[in-house]
């Protein structure tokens, strides 16, 4: 129980100051995304079913190679901001810090691993 | 975390039937009750209306139900033609005015509710201090810093016209009591109402403190827990629209940035 005035509660600790950029990159990547993913999807899918050299030459080449890479690097940017908007609508306290440091290292985990692959396959 | 269930005290039971009055227009309706005082859950009582004698509003229907059948059903009202927001009420499913929703848009038996997600003080009244407050910490007034002038602060009438489709807002909480953000962040998020009148004043030619009111703004919660979900332009009674007013804002924001 605390005497608050409804006013004190309602300003709480006041405006951080922040928000604009995390909406301001959130448009952006998703803009980005809306041309990056159908090219991909294009090139992914001529690549599917065939065999392994075949597939090894085809990320071999610059465009596919850095496309592919961009998708990684824009699409996990997008989904660990994504997430972090999501969880901070349903979850309080510590859980909520502590899922957003899961989602933002999750993310950054599966570009390493995904840029690490694509290096791989390429060169 | 968000609570999907209501507490054990709130779970709402069966109420009392009350008589069904002589008439072959007899209409069925169920109404949220809760007293504090009584310390028992909150329960649904079915009152059955003559309509022959009825208005066609629906409260018009309340105000009969509370006159000739149970005066201690308890509810705002006062203007009866949609401009002080006090009938504000969930009916069949919608927040809407009680005052200006007409029986026959409901289909088969009223269901009439408090706004949803507020504090219940008692039946229909929501407890809406802390929407009031947020409402108050926008500043919902002129702000200038020029000497007043001698007759008037003047504006253009292309100025003027911006204010249309937000001046008109009667703070009556159906649009914020119906945003899923608001239900789960209510304590950061200021919700569509406050929002829409905060970009009244802060799109008014007249005032001056525009870079104050987007810094007060500028935060994830109190801005941008907004996503878009439009159930509050699609609720409003009075047809405003603050999904926009909220997305003109962010834009404002992002001019300042980029």
């Amino acid at each position: 129980m605390r005497y608050l005035t409804a006013r004190k509660r309602a300003e709480g600790k006041g405006a951080s100051r922040t928000g604009t950029q995390h909406h301001w990159h959130m448009t952006v990547s998703a803009v980005a995304l809306a041309f990056l993913i159908p090219v991909w999807i294009f090139v992914f899918g001529h690549a599917l079913g065939q065999p392994l050299d075949g597939v090894r030459a085809t990320f071999a080449r610059p465009f596919p190679a850095i496309l592919t890479g961009l998708v990684l690097v824009v699409g996990m940017r997008h989904f660990a901001m994504g997430a972090q908007m999501m969880i901070e609508d349903y979850a309080r306290g510590t859980a909520r810090k502590m899922l957003v440091i899961f989602a933002m290292s999750l993310s950054a985990v599966i570009v390493a691993c995904g840029l690490f692959a694509l290096v791989k396959i390429a060169l | 975390m968000v609570q999907f269930t209501l507490p054990k005290n709130s779970k709402i039971r069966t109420g009392k039937t009350w008589p069904k009055p002589e008439g072959k227009t007899v209409r069925k309706f169920q109404i949220y009750r809760w007293n504090q005082e009584d310390g028992e859950n909150p329960r649904v009582d079915t009152y059955f209306v003559d309509m022959d004698t009825c208005g066609p509003m629906v409260l018009d229907a309340l105000i009969k139900i509370k006159t000739e059948i149970d005066p201690t059903l308890t509810f705002r009202r006062s203007c009866r033609e949609g401009i002080c927001g006090s009938c504000a009420m969930n009916i069949d499913g919608i927040n809407t005015l009680a005052c200006i929703y007409g029986l026959d848009e409901v289909k088969g038996d009223v269901k009439i509710y408090p706004l949803p997600h507020m504090p219940v003080i008692k039946d229909l009244i929501p407890d809406l201090t802390h929407f009031y407050a947020q409402h108050a910490s926008i500043m919902p007034w002129l702000e200038t810093k020029t000497n007043r002038p001698a007759k008037e602060w003047r504006q253009s009438i292309e100025d003027r016209s911006k204010l249309d489709g937000l001046y008109e807002c009667v703070m009556c909480a159906c649009c914020s009591t119906s945003c899923p953000s608001y239900w789960w962040n209510s304590d950061k998020y200021l919700g569509p109402a406050a929002l829409l009148h905060s970009y009244r004043w802060i799109i008014d030619s007249r005032d001056e403190a525009t870079g104050e009111r987007l810094d007060n703004l500028e935060d994830p919660f109190k801005l941008y827990r907004c996503h878009t979900i439009m159930n509050c332009a699609k609720t409003c009674p009075k047809g405003l629209n603050p999904a926009k007013a909220i997305a003109d804002i962010k834009k404002m924001m992002v001019d300042r940035v980029v």
